[in-house]
């Protein structure tokens, strides 16, 4: 089939392409032209017209938890792809802390199925430490040979200094990163961050430096390996600016932020709310602050959600009791343009940088180009759309999301890979 | 005039009025258990249900008596800390309970913001008896009205709370209540047990003792809570003793009638001396004797208001 979108702008900052009211057609999943158009062109062809739209290089969340296998009651494979192009994303990269854990090329594969023909490309996290446990790294080969792009022990920082060290050093040989959750052990275990907040709350606290001794010391066996090492939901000021000391140091380091940490202060959690719950926790505002400045200054070098789904009824208790987490598919794309474009501390091809080009980067897969003979792999912008969250229209099976009923400027109105289309909420086979 | 809440949740935000009338109410139910006849009908048909969710013998006891004094039907309900570990979830607990036509709540629970959680799932009244380590406001109001019949005033008076501040729910409320009624309010304490914020909250944080004494009209003296984590926090019991405990020889070299007070249960030879826990300048079970009128007097001014 023959698909032409027309008027539409087109925004690629890595092939420094920028046209405006311009015409793209996809024949076959692939861009066969980019231009204007003849009659021949039009002929057998369906027209969608996207005046106003910008078609950006397909999204990339490197930071996704689905819940497939163990469970599959709070989000599938299958549900969180759904979730992920609903929020405009093509691509996502899933977190290993499953039930078993991803460290073997069996739950691979298994969960590799699951996404078969989906518009969303799964990649997977493997386990950097064999059950997540910390212990003895994970067969880092065999799971790379099997299509993992990046290891993890997600939810808690890899036990020892140590087991840090060879998982460094063994994942390097196939250059691919080593990304960690940055929580010192015997500081974590609250509830919230440490600060007046939490001692007029009366919430356990997590104090911001069991984050930073944690990405200090990635950070200095990082240089001491020359591993690659990537922070995953950095959150903390000092944790900023260790990163920008270590990349000025010209170190194999990068870091992610999620959407939460740079529009919200713990000031949310007064009200209780255990949507407002989240490892690492809700900070301060001068931590914000440096967050949006690393943003700026390309400290950060992406954003991604930590995509985190849990049942109502998990959610729906004491918050001390409640576990950690929030979903971030379907509100990443609004908050990053309403926080960070139109507010203008990104522009928006920093922010198609950080939200496509970067997280593909770090984990060495292949940019989506606006070239012929290409797969189309884009996300289509209304950078100017004014929408309120609904829960209710998320495709993700939970509805945990701190950000319902919240006013956001831009929206990802459609997502366009694999020789799928969808668009105001219709799914097209291109 | 009424209260400004339906509910008593903490002392935080709780205006100086409210506060006031409180404590004058609980002059009126001072004088009533100094009656023979100790009881009153004031919230006859009135259903009371003491949720304890955490372990609690004094506070309870307290509030029921508290509840039949104003002939009231009160139902006590304790489980363990979290329901969920028996299947039933909290929500689930409370709206069962709802469920019989219960007029008031009060609840004690390990989890800081329970009370408010209460609020939204449950129509009762709802009156905090204690969560986590945020806040006991009936405490925080019975150290007041103590202080108050003492001393004839709370206003310009120098109140330091002793102890392990970072765990103790009866801090934050002292704090709270103290200050809004114009007393300036400090804490001593290991460094380790102290927030690192109390000067955002206007508290004066000090680690002598002495000093403590001298500088001070009460000291407030909270339990080191030896069966918690909270232990970990200073290095033995003797060493606390030695740098924190309040003696009689501390209270005679610093020659002052500061007023002490604890919210019980003592441990003595730690915190406090025997000396002064039975000395003469101690009102600790008048604290006591107080804490049931504080609680009539809330549970009156919350269950005649609807």
């Amino acid at each position: 089939m023959k698909v032409i979108l027309k008027n539409v702008n087109l925004n690629h900052p890595s092939q420094k392409l920028k046209e405006t009211k311009t015409n793209l057609i996809i024949k076959d999943g692939k861009i066969i032209k980019i231009g204007k158009l003849s009659e021949e062109d039009t002929k057998n062809s369906k027209e969608i017209d996207l005046t106003g739209k910008v078609l950006v290089p397909g999204f990339f969340d490197m930071h996704v938890h689905l819940r497939e296998p163990g469970r599959e009651d709070e989000e599938t494979v299958v549900t969180g792809c759904d979730s992920a192009a609903n929020g405009g994303f093509t691509g996502i990269a899933c977190m290993p802390n499953t039930e078993p854990a991803i460290d073997s090329s069996e739950v691979v594969s298994l969960i590799k199925k699951q996404a078969d023909g989906h518009l969303v490309d799964l990649f997977v996290i493997g386990a950097a430490t064999q059950g997540r446990k910390g212990e003895v790294i994970s067969p880092m080969a065999e799971l790379y040979e099997s299509g993992v792009v990046g290891f993890s022990d997600d939810g808690v920082a890899i036990k020892t200094a140590a087991i840090l060290k060879r998982a460094l050093e063994y994942s390097k040989m196939y250059n691919l990163p080593i990304i960690e959750h940055c929580e010192d052990e015997s500081l974590a275990g609250g509830a919230m961050n440490e600060g007046l907040n939490s001692t007029l709350l009366g919430l356990p606290p997590i104090p911001s430096v069991a984050e930073d001794l944690i990405v200090m010391r990635g950070i200095l066996m990082s240089e001491y390996t020359e591993g690659k090492f990537h922070v995953a939901h950095i959150s903390t000021k000092k944790s900023v600016e260790m990163v920008r000391t270590a990349k000025k140091a010209r170190l194999n380091i990068t870091a992610e932020v999620t959407p939460h940490h740079f529009t919200l202060t713990d000031d949310a959690v007064k009200t209780y709310d255990t949507n407002m719950k989240m490892n690492p926790p809700l900070r301060e505002i001068n931590d914000v602050a440096e967050v949006i400045k690393g943003l700026k200054d390309g400290t950060i070098d992406c954003i991604a959600s930590d995509h985190a789904p849990h049942s109502y009824e998990e959610k729906e208790v004491e918050f001390e009791f409640a576990p950690n987490g929030i979903l971030g598919l379907e509100t990443q794309v609004g908050l990053a343009l309403t926080e960070l474009y139109h507010k203008k501390v990104l522009s928006l091809e920093q922010l198609i940088e950080k939200m496509s080009i970067n997280p593909r980067k770090i984990l060495n897969l292949p940019v989506p180009k606006f070239e012929v003979g290409e797969d189309a792999n884009f996300t289509i912008l209304d950078v100017d759309e004014v929408w309120t969250v609904d829960t209710n229209n998320f495709k993700s099976k939970s509805k945990n999301s701190p950000f319902n009923k919240r006013l956001l400027t831009g929206r990802a109105v459609g997502v366009i890979n694999k020789n799928k289309m969808i668009f105001e909420k219709e799914t097209l086979n291109i | 005039m009424p209260l400004s809440s339906r509910h008593l949740l903490g002392l935080n935000g709780v205006p100086k009025e409210d506060i006031q009338l409180i404590l004058d109410t609980t002059k009126t139910f001072r004088e009533v258990l100094e009656r023979p006849i100790k009881k009153v009908p004031t919230l006859q048909g009135k259903t009371i249900v003491n949720l304890f969710f955490e372990n609690s013998t004094r506070t309870r006891i307290s509030f029921e008596l508290a509840e039949k004094r104003l002939s009231a039907d009160a139902i006590n309900f304790s489980a363990s800390t979290s329901s969920v570990s028996k299947g039933e979830t909290f929500k689930d607990t409370i709206k069962n309970i709802e469920a019989m036509k219960v007029d008031m709540v009060v609840a004690r629970h390990a989890a800081a913001g329970t009370p408010l959680f209460l609020t939204k799932i449950c129509d009762a009244n709802i009156i905090n008896a204690g969560d986590g380590i945020h806040e006991h406001p009936t405490q925080g109001l019975l150290d007041l009205y103590s202080i108050r019949e003492k001393l004839g005033r709370l206003e310009g008076l120098k109140v330091c709370i002793v102890g392990d501040i970072a765990h103790s729910r009866v801090a934050l409320s002292n704090i709270y209540g103290l200050k809004t009624m114009g007393a300036k309010v400090s804490v001593c304490g290991p460094s380790t047990m102290i927030p690192r914020n109390m000067k955002e909250l206007g508290v004066d944080v000090i680690h002598n003792i002495d000093e403590a004494i001298q500088e001070n009209d009460v000291l407030n003296v909270l339990r080191i809570q030896l069966e918690r984590k909270a232990r970990e926090y200073f290095p033995s019991i003797r060493e606390y003793a030695k740098y924190f405990g309040i003696t009689e020889e501390r209270l005679e070299k610093n020659g002052k009638d500061v007023v002490i007070m604890h919210p019980g249960p003592i441990n003595r030879g730690v915190e406090l001396s025997s000396g002064v826990a039975d000395g003469l300048q101690q009102i600790i079970l008048k604290q006591v004797t107080n804490g049931v009128a504080v609680r009539m007097a809330i549970l009156y001014l919350l269950g005649t208001m609807n």
